[in-house]
């Protein structure tokens, strides 16, 4: 390089040249994001978006969708993903320019703006514990300490149906499988950003 | 205004209101009602290819040279699954296709019926979007959004899947103006952001070594962004250079052209990149095959990159400013705010930067040695473009070593004069997109430059040439080898020619003549400049078989895995030398 190359402005990003080929080689972080996305609800835009992740090889982690404005026909895919920043931006994009595909929203990076930790994320789960005798009892104390609601119970088994975040579920059924835990079904994360404002 | 008809009259109807004229395609059980249609009409042509992929690549062609959407029609089944090349060519890119495939009926979907496959599942990754229609009264709509879709934009091809019954049906047909759009979050990019072109602008005003890189977007943007790059150019005395898909925007010709970039393109062009200081980047992507070793990419350079395709941007190389428009209208502003702010080129501030440049281009990176006795391919692609260069002449090409050399030694002046397969390299696309070119003008001069490999892929298409007397120029380059496959074996494969020497290919000339076509041979240098005049007046499709020397290699390369700046020039390009050069780890790359 000669001596006529011209200082960086403040204001543009000198960023290293980003690797295609040696990408594997690169020491960015992985980060978990939660993305809300705006679709046409149609046939095929699930497999579409689903399509999109596995044919380029990106993460995910939860997957929630359901329509929710029912007269334009539009549903809302919540999706929790992993990578690095530079991945999270082409699944953003990759996402945007999906014809089916209204509005990309990254709750986390909403979420972080507004110094946030993490957006409002919630997670339903049915956790069917069979048993009897001592561990029975102690199944259904941890549950009433979890706030977890039986909703179906015989001499011989509860289901309890427990809400909140990830974390909290994963917890309650670590702590479930010892107890006669045999089965467990859950919604993946619903998630909203928290405040007054409409995503 | 809404009237009631047969869905297979309505495809003919949004056709001809789509202002289609002509459209490739093969029958089959499931698309029987629309082709009986076809019969009863006679706005739109039906071309009758020999094999749907044939049908597709003609549309590409047709694409290509036209600006307009490309349309195909193919049955269930293997007609659909037949079409998953060109649609996945036409994907990477971005050529305007509308593929019309019938389907089973409604009923019998998901049935494993006769010619039945889940058309929309196979084609959703290599579509911009596809249709099932199940709703005769939905058809109309869908067909007109299909072409939206396809041409708007960065432009893609599209798949519109009509069950047999649905062509049956009886529904009421809406007209493009009259329907509307289904999908109402799709949003083609317009203007770029003004704060980032002023952005733009300043960094290109005080650039000392720019350089400007660009690709099909310019092409696709319509003829109006290669007058404005043009513009561009003269305006701010920038160099500039091309990826394979951009060639044609700006003219070969023209005295800041540096040639085509990338893994084959001249020392200039990527010395140029590695040195600059500022790149503007206009419709292009940074794929693998121009940027090479993408951590050596242009170190010192700022990148400005202007693309129709948010998802574009920062994908492989991260962009300082990065601008979502389409070309022309976004080239529109930068040309504004030059004049405004700028005025002249920096004739004094670049004068290093050209001096540098002028250096390079002394190295003569696209030399070959010249031979009496065997004609060269490079000199056959010379001599054929000194015949051809005042003619109304348009290009295809396969894929291999005759398509860089194509793209080496033949000069383009003008945009849309210029077809061949890049992001997909498929090999067979040539001969075809000639057909369709050709469909699109009848009376210029349209040849395939081709490879003895890739031509025999979608040979029978010759046929077609034939009977709708398109009369295709196929100028294959026959060293009996897979030429690019042999030379990565040389170079990175310890010389091992594993199943890349073609034993027993068929005599062009017979088989021209079989076909009902032209046979022209030409075996050494003194013969090729009367073989090619024959082969330019001759008014029927030719196969020319042009004999070239079997061991020629490619070069300039940028071994896969290296960066511009570790090029191997054709002077230090023993097979030897270059092994030695290609880095280890690059075989392991594509």
């Amino acid at each position: 390089m000669n001596d006529t190359t011209t200082e960086p402005e403040a204001d543009l990003p000198a960023a290293p040249p980003a690797s295609a080929y040696f990408i594997e080689d690169r020491q960015d972080p992985e980060e978990t994001h939660t993305l809300s996305v705006l679709v046409d609800n149609e046939p095929g835009v699930l497999a579409r978006v689903i399509g999109l992740f596995s044919g380029r090889g990106y993460n995910i982690e939860s997957l929630t969708v359901s329509e929710t404005q029912h007269e334009q026909h539009l549903s809302r895919i919540t999706i929790v993903t992993k990578g690095t920043r530079d991945v999270l931006e082409q699944i953003k994009n990759q996402l945007d320019r999906m014809v089916c595909v209204h509005r990309v929203t990254d709750l986390t990076m909403i979420a972080r703006s507004r110094k946030e930790e993490k957006p409002l994320e919630r997670e339903l789960a049915l956790i069917k514990v069979s048993g009897s005798g001592q561990e029975r009892i102690e199944a259904l104390r941890i549950a009433d300490a979890f706030r977890a609601e039986v909703v179906d119970a015989t001499t011989g088994h509860f289901i309890f149906q427990i809400t909140g975040r990830t974390n909290k579920i994963e917890q309650f059924i670590a702590i479930m499988q010892p107890m006669g835990l045999v089965e467990v079904c859950r919604t993946g994360s619903a998630a909203m950003c928290r405040g007054p404002e409409a995503m | 205004m809404p009237e009631e008809m047969t869905g297979a009259e309505m495809v003919l109807k949004a056709l001809a209101d789509q202002g289609v004229e002509h459209i490739f395609g093969y029958p089959g059980g499931a698309v029987l009602p629309i082709y009986d249609e076809i019969f009863q009409q006679d706005k739109v042509q039906h071309i009758l290819v020999r094999h749907e992929q044939g049908a597709g690549h003609a549309a590409e062609g047709y694409a290509r040279a036209t600006g307009k959407a490309g349309v195909v029609l193919v049955t269930s089944g293997p007609g659909a699954t037949n079409m998953v090349t060109p649609l996945t060519d036409a994907m990477m890119d971005s050529v305007p296709l509308v593929c019309i495939s019938g389907q089973v009926p409604t009923h019998l979907i998901g049935n494993d019926a006769f010619q039945e496959c889940d058309t929309v599942g196979i084609t959703r990754p290599c579509t911009k979007h596809n249709w099932l229609v199940k709703d005769v009264n939905e058809l109309a709509r869908i067909l007109h959004e299909a072409f939206y879709v396809a041409t708007t934009g960065r432009p893609g091809p599209v798949v519109v899947d009509i069950p047999k019954d649905v062509q049956f049906a009886t529904g009421t047909y809406q007209g493009p103006n009259d329907v509307r759009r289904g999908h109402t979050g799709y949003h083609p990019a317009g203007k770029g952001s003004a704060e980032a072109i002023r952005r733009a602008v300043a960094l290109m005003a005080e650039a000392k070594r720019p350089i400007l890189y660009t690709g099909g977007g310019i092409v696709n943007s319509g003829p109006r962004a290669s007058q404005l790059l043009r513009e561009l150019v003269a305006a701010t005395g920038f160099p500039i250079t091309s990826t394979l898909l951009g060639l044609g925007a700006y003219p070969a010709s023209g005295e800041n052209w540096l040639g085509m970039l990338g893994m084959h393109g001249t020392y200039e062009a990527n010395m140029a990149m590695h040195d600059c200081d500022l790149m503007i980047c206009i419709g292009a992507r940074f794929d693998d095959r121009i940027t090479g070793r993408t951590d050596a990419f242009s170190p010192g350079s700022r990148k400005i990159h202007v693309d129709v395709d948010a998802s574009s941007i920062n994908k492989n190389i991260r962009a300082d400013v990065p601008i979502v428009g389409d070309a022309t209208q976004v080239m529109e502003d930068m040309l504004l705010v030059w004049r405004k702010e700028v005025g002249k080129p920096k004739k004094a501030a670049l004068a290093d930067w050209w001096d540098e440049i002028n250096r390079w281009r002394g190295r003569n990176s696209l030399a070959y040695t010249p031979s009496d006795n065997v004609i060269m391919p490079q000199h056959a692609i010379q001599r054929l473009y000194a015949a051809t260069k005042d003619l109304d002449v348009y290009i295809t090409t396969e894929v291999g070593q005759h398509q860089m050399w194509a793209a080496q030694f033949y000069g383009f002046e003008e945009p849309n004069r210029w077809m061949t397969s890049g992001g997909l390299g498929t090999m067979g696309y040539g001969l075809p997109a000639a057909m369709g070119v050709q469909v699109a003008f009848p009376d210029s001069l349209v040849i395939d430059i081709a490879g003895d490999a890739s031509v025999l892929m979608t040979m029978q298409e010759m046929s077609t040439a034939v009977q709708h007397q398109l009369p295709i120029k196929i100028f294959v380059l026959n060293n009996q080898y897979m030429g690019m496959v042999r030379q990565w074996q040389q170079l990175l494969h310890g010389n091992r020619i594993s199943h890349s020497y073609v034993e027993s290919l068929p005599d062009f000339v017979k088989l021209a003549e079989a076909y009902g076509c032209v046979g022209v041979r030409a075996e050494h240098p003194g013969d090729l400049d009367g073989a090619i005049d024959e082969m330019i007046k001759v008014k029927k499709p030719v196969i020319f078989d042009c004999r070239v020397a079997n061991l020629e290699n490619c070069f300039p390369m940028i071994p896969s895995g290296k960066a511009h700046n570790e090029m191997i020039l054709p002077a230090e390009a023993s097979d030897e030398g270059a092994a030695a050069e290609s880095f280890a780890g690059g075989k392991a790359l594509v």
